[in-house]
């Protein structure tokens, strides 16, 4: 069964009075249980997608199928986007329906990723790392089917946000939704994901789709990751520029 | 707007520098010795007799009534208008003509106008006083709205909150700093108009009294009325607005 299935034929917005087309002939499923990641170059409409499959967007053309029931989805921003105003357990509060009265599963969940003795601070208080921590809870806390994470753990340094890649796959294992995460960093997909898709240059559509059956754990620098990533860049080397025509040296062989 | 912590020392300046003031003003009411200047004693003595016969605290509960109407009337429909023109363009297009000509029409104007289409009656008198207020009000919630941080509130959209928690628990706390900003500078303008209102067209409450005094040249009873007020309005402001403050927009310490 599909958590996901995108069929965008089209979607387009207008930029200082210019039509600009941000995505074409996008077609993409995702298997319930799966971590997809998509990786394509700036500017391809990664965060349009997003937006659209969050419900955010509806102006496009095609459609979008998700998970039927609006507690079903969860979604990590590029940056933390907590509400100052509440304090860590009220902002992962801030998923659950019915709002809970009493403790129960926000605080368990934020005691199980390390953040218990931080429940009552305010989003201030807190370091990026821990931020975002609390933006995954609030993602995780309601059991989504589908998760969306759109370059969740940029801007944070190195060990930080392997750390937190940890916890994304220790969660993941543990509850399963199907995932989108949505990347510019090759070896940040390739490490993580059941599958990476990539996309072209805007507008935006899959050039190619990779399945990976890599063992895990495998850490972005691990030599698993670093040699297929060489091998995938010997073979398609403009990928990362959104193209995947084949090699000289690989269509002659 | 942060609310300050005074330390301990700061606490004693603040002491001692009103009664230096006091101490200026008994010096000064010394040397004049004249019926035109009373001293501090004299002010507080006709206090005491004023509030012992019960005039005072009348005059001074009326017009605090009035205080209370117009500033709620004032706060309900600026922020509402205030806060569509933050909204939309088009809504800020067609009133903020409007609000130049609300901004910059006398108080006098508007009350003089009130009472004679409404008659000198109490609900003239009030919206008199509210409407002096309206486009103040208006004003800055049209800054709040402008400043409403659109990517929490795509937050709410994600996890679907239903309008009542997603107005209160993401909309308005961030209106509450300017909220908070309105409150004061209303109060402050309508503590001085409520007085003109009455003395212009009521025949009670602390704006009629001072008049009345004027009249006599009774400077005594005048500052006697003028002190009332001042210890109101410094109440008002330590045990209702900033606790208020403290508990809307505390999370910022």
């Amino acid at each position: 069964m599909n958590a996901l299935e995108v069929a965008i034929r089209r979607k387009a917005y207008r930029q200082d009075g210019r039509e600009v087309t941000a995505l074409t002939d996008l077609v993409f499923a995702v298997p319930a249980g799966q971590l997809a990641c998509i990786v394509g170059p700036s500017g391809c409409g990664k965060t349009t997608l997003l937006s659209i499959v969050a419900g955010l967007d509806r102006a496009f053309e095609g459609s979008v199928r998700g998970p039927a029931a609006a507690g079903r989805l969860g979604m990590v921003f590029q940056t933390p986007r907590l509400m100052p105003w509440l304090s860590v357990r009220e902002n992962v509060r801030l998923a659950l329906e019915p709002p809970p009265r009493q403790e129960g599963r926000a605080e368990e969940l934020l005691r199980e990723m390390q953040l218990g003795a931080l429940l009552d601070a305010y989003p201030a208080q807190l370091s990026g790392g821990q931020q975002r921590r609390v933006a995954l809870a609030r993602a995780f806390v309601r059991d989504p089917d589908l998760l969306l994470l759109d370059e969740p753990f940029q801007s944070l340094d190195a060990p930080t946000a392997q750390h937190l890649r940890e916890l994304l796959l220790a969660l993941w294992a543990r509850r399963r939704p199907a995932i989108l995460f949505v990347t510019h960093d090759l070896r940040e997909a390739l490490s993580l994901g059941d599958r990476v898709l990539f996309l072209s240059a805007g507008p935006g559509r899959v050039v190619l789709d990779l399945p990976l059956d890599l063992p895990r754990p495998r850490g972005p620098e691990s030599a698993a990751v670093e040699a297929l990533r060489r091998r995938l860049l010997e073979s398609y080397p403009d990928l990362l520029r959104g193209l995947a025509s084949v090699s000289a040296a690989e269509s002659a062989a | 707007m942060a609310v300050q912590v005074l330390r301990f020392g700061d606490v004693w300046l603040r002491w001692f520098s009103a009664l230096s003031l006091l101490a200026l003003w008994a010096a000064v009411a010394g040397l004049a010795a004249a019926p035109l200047l009373p001293g501090p004693l004299a002010v507080a003595a006709a206090l005491a007799r004023l509030v012992a016969n019960g005039q005072l605290p009348f005059d001074l509960g009326v017009t605090l009534l009035r205080v209370a109407a117009s500033f709620a009337l004032a706060m309900a429909a600026g922020s509402a208008v205030g806060i569509l023109m933050g909204r939309s363009r088009r809504v800020d297009a067609f009133f903020d003509l409007w609000l130049v000509l609300g901004l910059n029409i006398p108080a006098l104007v508007i009350i003089y106008l009130c009472y004679i289409w409404g008659g000198l009656t109490e609900a003239a008198a009030i919206i008199a006083v509210a409407l002096n207020k309206v486009p103040n009000t208006a004003t800055i919630l049209r800054e709040g709205a402008r400043a409403v941080d659109r990517e929490l509130l795509q937050v709410a959209d994600v996890l679907r909150l239903p309008r009542l928690r997603r107005l209160r628990l993401v909309y308005l706390p961030q209106l509450y700093p300017y909220l908070m900003a309105a409150t004061r500078s209303g109060l402050s303008l309508i503590w001085k108009i409520v007085l003109v209102a009455e003395f212009v067209g009521r025949s009670n409450g602390v704006g009629f009294r001072l008049n009345l005094y004027f009249q006599f040249f009774d400077i005594t009873n005048i500052l006697a009325y003028s002190a009332s007020f001042i210890a109101v309005v410094v109440a008002a402001e330590s045990w209702l607005i900033r606790p208020l403050e403290r508990r809307l927009t505390g999370w910022r310490a």
